[in-house]
């Protein structure tokens, strides 16, 4: 009746796992009921879970990154800590569960933290950017979201119901095949990531169109902002990528619930092709993380320096050029599956020919502040922070990118620390730096300056006190995910990454603290004008938050940097350019679609991995009902009259009117 | 904004799968897929019939169904999907394109690595014997 | 420092697309946001590219596993060759059909449109009938996925494009029951140019199918 589903799911006789899930789940309880007492259903339901408004499935992707990077944090700090007691001792998680919590760091970093955290930015920013109201596909924008939501969900729901599976954050096979890992951990992780799959897919298909299909009039190709330049070249990686991670996970599917033979290692299987095949969408995810992250810190130096972007086309090509290249350097992450010399010399010399645009990248951002003015907001300090890790760590990778040196460094703590490296001082940094940067304009109050810059230190700091000493022990010898080891030479080093993980610690602590104290603050730290930073880009021409329609009338575009040009001329003219005529705007009507999507993908994703057919079958009914009846609705739209939009812009220009006399004043 | 067909809107701009004003009627229409069926048919049949032969000499057989499976896929991309190499279609081909592009990257790297791999490893029936 | 000021002269908010000049050609984005019909149909031509890179990693697989048949029955003994050439004349008559409503939808003919839809779905089911068949066939005689690598990839490329064929005759009856209760909207129209595109690449991947699979398998 309910599958291999039983009360032994549930891990009574595990009591960290039983614990913590505990906990969780009171903390998720109290949440709920406030939210439900305090009658914010109705007002959550209308203006968050069914909005299709680019803006608010922005901030939601971002929200959902911020709270799975505790959990993901939660593990790493759990991970410190065991290979810290862990000399000559056992250390206090059994392998079992040591095993689940690396897996379950890497899955949720990649998948439920960086890349919602760059999804999110991508989807707030870049609609405004361009100039116009909304992404091309509004209601599939929020599918997305809520398919990625579904993911993360089943995800967490294996803490609390049955486990995680325990072969690492890609499963290789035959390790993964049912054969060794005959529990549901690996059935957990593969329908999470293929249900979040389809979402990232879904998002990257609305991003790309939008981009190319949807600018205001006159915003040209190489008029658009650097953002949103590497925000497609990172959404068509998307599009490419992720159809290949589909297809290998299903194809491990297959293995394991049909008896497949793909990747076996009888009947003809070849667990090799996995490694291949998932390793063709593993290296674009990188840059499908790392591009966006790039394009925040275009937009932070530049804006904080005071000067327009250093070498606007060689930024164009250095993105596009990495967007193709991306493609072609896959086999450096497996130089040692014996591919021989010349195929490794091939992916070897690709692997150091791409670093040379992300060099291109770097010199640009320094010349742009060079003889600039430059501001160290927070902002400005992640970006500076990021150049410096990002390129120790770029280099450390151009290092691994030589085959014969790869061999004797592969899959040691040096190659862990390397994309630590570049993972947290490219996404991460950029992440943090885009957070602190656009939050006036999402929520109209900025975040307090001190304590942003007291968090990055302690991440700053606390990063290479965690992460360099990594680099020493892998040169000495020591391999990934080790759960206990008894070199004396290793343990000094491990306890010193510990005591950096505890910084960071300190470093996120300060960022909860900062968002606590701003909120509180928020009315003595108002944007009332919209444009906090003295912006360059359209996004800050309007108001914070800007309404549903972003943009009264959609602005003409006359160069780069279109804002900057309007508002030398108003300031120079003393005066904003009169009033422009005000018509009724089309916006698109909220949708249960996406919520509804989510919840039969949640329920079907959790029948399959507990082998409950009659769940599943009604799911997937479910979810062509659910295409049916939007596919019948009638009115997708609804019109905001004139009046509203007006009284709206007026309130930004009245605004806007007063800091122009503030100014002269 | 609302239409169901293109008009002279000045804008240049086609979907995909959509014809130009020049091609619009029902007539012309037909006869395009009129004629790419007449050709993807022929194509179809001389597949079939060059898979079977003995006309054509052994090794080049596969190269041959390989470029008349292109040459099909030529006739559907510009009969059945409208596809030309106008400015106003732009967009759609250079979307085409890349993909071709990843597909190429994909198959043809899949196949030289694992054939490398193969040549240098041990047949995994022999290695399995190798076992304890 | 308001919106206003590089506002297009007061005429519309939404955009007056006639003051742009016709000599920029697409992907300029002079004339501001495009069309819908062009939005929607351009983002199903990315799906359908994504699509088809998700069928190259089935058809990398096939490429690299298709020699490891375990011992057992390969394409030679296997393939029905016959079967192959209907499943493949079902197809391409059904595109075209297809092509045909495409024709009717954009002269507003309703009853062709439904009659051609008809024809298309009844050949694209014929070609789902014989496709079952034959793999039932095959698990029948002991040659199904679990029997070799070989067969896990075929079951899995044909599988996968013979689900397609399912989730687009799904489709198909859906946009049939729409345009007969709302006839052709705007909205159904630009959804159902969507299908045609879906159903057109799919007879394009058939091509590769039947091409490297069947004709190329049995040789080798």
């Amino acid at each position: 009746m309910l599958g291999k589903l039983t009360w032994q799911a549930i891990p009574f006789d595990q009591p960290i796992p039983l614990y913590s899930a505990a906990v969780v789940g009171m903390m998720l309880l109290a949440v709920l009921l406030w939210v439900a007492v305090k009658g914010y259903v109705p007002y959550l339901w209308r203006e968050w879970i069914t909005s299709v408004d680019h803006k608010r499935i922005g901030v939601m992707y971002c929200a959902l990154a911020l709270l799975m990077l505790l959990r993901g944090f939660i593990d790493a700090l759990m991970m410190r800590s065991q290979q810290a007691f862990a000399f000559h001792a056992a250390g206090y998680l059994p392998p079992e569960h040591y095993n689940q919590i690396f897996s379950a760091h890497g899955t949720i970093m990649i998948f439920f933290v960086a890349m919602p955290f760059m999804v999110g930015l991508m989807n707030f920013v870049v609609p405004l950017q361009l100039g116009v109201r909304d992404v091309a596909f509004p209601t599939l924008n929020s599918v997305g979201f809520w398919l990625t939501a579904a993911g993360s969900l089943l995800v967490n729901v294996s803490l609390v119901v049955g486990e995680f599976s325990r072969v690492g954050w890609l499963p290789y096979p035959p390790l993964s095949g049912i054969q060794y890992s005959p529990g549901v951990g690996v059935d957990y992780y593969l329908w999470a990531l293929e249900i979040s799959g389809a979402g990232t897919l879904v998002g990257g298909i609305n991003l790309v169109t939008t981009i190319l299909k949807t600018r205001a009039p006159g915003m040209r190709y190489m008029r658009m902002p650097v953002f949103c330049w590497t925000s497609l070249a990172s959404n068509l990686l998307m599009v490419a990528a992720f159809p290949v991670l589909t297809a290998t996970l299903a194809m491990l599917l297959l293995d394991r619930y049909l008896d497949f033979h793909f990747f076996t290692n009888e009947a003809g299987g070849n667990a090799m092709m996995f490694v291949n095949l998932i390793w063709v969408w593993g290296h674009p995810e990188v840059y499908i993380l790392a591009l966006p992250a790039f394009g925040v810190f275009s937009e932070v130096v530049s804006t904080f320096s005071g000067k327009p972007l250093f070498g606007y086309r060689s930024m164009v090509a250095a993105t596009m050029t990495i967007c193709v290249l991306s493609f072609m350097v896959w086999l450096h992450h497996f130089f040692t599956m014996g591919a021989g010399a010349n195929v490794n010399g091939f992916f070897g010399i690709m692997s150091m020919i791409i670093a040379v645009p992300t060099g291109v990248k770097i010199f640009n951002w320094l010349f742009t502040m060079y003889r600039g003015r430059v501001r160290f907001s927070v902002a400005m300090h992640w970006a500076i922070g990021f150049m410096v890790t990002f390129v120790i760590g770029g280099m450390t990778g151009v290092l691994l990118a030589m085959p014969p040196a790869d061999f004797v460094m592969h899959n040691s703590l040096f190659l862990v620390a390397h994309f630590h490296n570049v993972v947290i001082g490219a996404v991460l940094f950029g992440a943090f730096a885009g957070y602190n940067y656009w939050f006036p304009k999402a929520f109209g109050f900025a975040l307090d300056e001190r304590l942003g810059k007291a968090a990055f230190w302690c991440w700053f700091v606390g990063f290479y006190v965690a992460f360099v000493p990594l680099y020493v022990t892998g040169l000495l010898g020591m391999t990934r995910r080790l759960q206990h080891y008894d070199q004396p030479q290793w343990h000094p080093w491990i306890l010193v990454a510990g005591v950096g993980a505890l910084i960071i610690l300190c470093g996120i602590a300060l960022q909860a603290a900062q968002l606590v104290v701003s909120i509180r603050s928020r009315q003595r730290r108002t944007d009332r004008t919209g444009d906090p930073w003295d912006g360059r880009t359209l996004e800050w021409a309007t108001p914070s938050p800007p309404p549903l329609f972003n943009f009264a009338v959609l602005p003409n575009v006359k160069g780069e940097e279109p804002y900057w040009g309007m508002k030398r001329k108003a300031i120079t003219a003393m005066q904003l350019s009169p009033e422009p005529s005000y018509e009724p705007i089309e916006v698109p009507r909220n949708s249960a679609t996406g919520i509804v999507t989510a919840f039969l993908a949640f329920v079907l994703g959790f029948a399959l991995i507990w082998h409950i057919w009659w769940m599943a079958a009604l799911a997937l009914v479910g979810a062509y009902a659910t295409f049916v009846v939007f596919a019948w609705r009638d009115v997708a739209e609804s019109v905001l009259p004139a009046e509203e939009v007006a009284r709206i812009d007026r309130a930004n220009r009245s605004a806007r009117a007063l800091a122009l006399t503030e100014m002269h004043a | 904004m609302n239409d169901i067909v293109s008009h002279a809107d000045g804008m240049g701009d086609l979907a995909p799968g959509e014809r130009s004003e020049t091609t619009r009627s029902f007539g012309a229409g037909f006869r395009s897929y009129l004629i790419g069926f007449a050709i993807a048919a022929g194509l179809t049949i001389a597949s079939f019939w060059a898979a079977q032969s003995t006309l054509i000499y052994g090794p080049a057989v596969s190269v041959a169904l390989i470029t008349l499976a292109v040459a099909q896929m030529g006739i559907h991309l510009v009969f059945f999907l409208h596809i030309t190499t106008g400015p106003d279609n732009t967009n759609n081909v250079l979307a085409l394109a890349f993909g071709i592009l990843i597909v190429f990257f994909i198959i043809v790297g899949s196949l030289w690595i694992m054939s490398n791999m193969d040549h240098m490893s041990v047949p995994m029936d022999q290695l399995m014997r190798m076992q304890p | 420092m308001s919106t206003s000021d590089i506002a297009i002269p007061p005429s519309s908010s939404v955009l007056d697309l006639r003051s742009v000049p016709p000599s920029e050609a697409t992907g300029h984005g002079e004339g501001g946001p495009a069309p819908k019909r062009i939005v929607v149909g351009y983002g199903f031509w990315i799906f359908l590219l994504s699509d088809i890179i998700m069928f190259s990693a089935f058809f990398a697989s096939f490429a690299v596993l298709g020699s490891a048949t375990a011992g057992g029955p390969g394409a030679a003994q296997l393939f029905d060759l016959r079967n192959v050439q209907i499943e493949t004349a079902c197809l391409l008559l059904s595109s075209v059909c297809c092509g045909i409503a495409t024709l009717a939808v954009e002269q507003r003919y309703a009853l062709l449109t439904q009659l051609a839809l008809l024809a298309t779905g009844v050949l694209g089911a014929a070609f789902l009938i014989l496709e079952v068949r034959e793999f039932a066939s095959l698990i029948a005689q002991g040659a199904g996925p679990s029997r070799s690598a070989f067969l896990s990839s075929f079951f899995a490329l044909v599988g996968c494009h013979g689900a397609h064929i399912t989730a687009g005759l799904l489709w198909l009856g859906t946009m049939m029951a729409q345009f007969y209760a709302k006839g052709f909207r705007a909205d159904i129209c630009r959804r159902y140019f969507c299908f045609s595109l879906f159903w057109h690449a799919l007879d394009i991947i058939w091509v590769a199918i039947f091409t490297i699979v069947y004709l190329i398998g049995v040789r080798s």
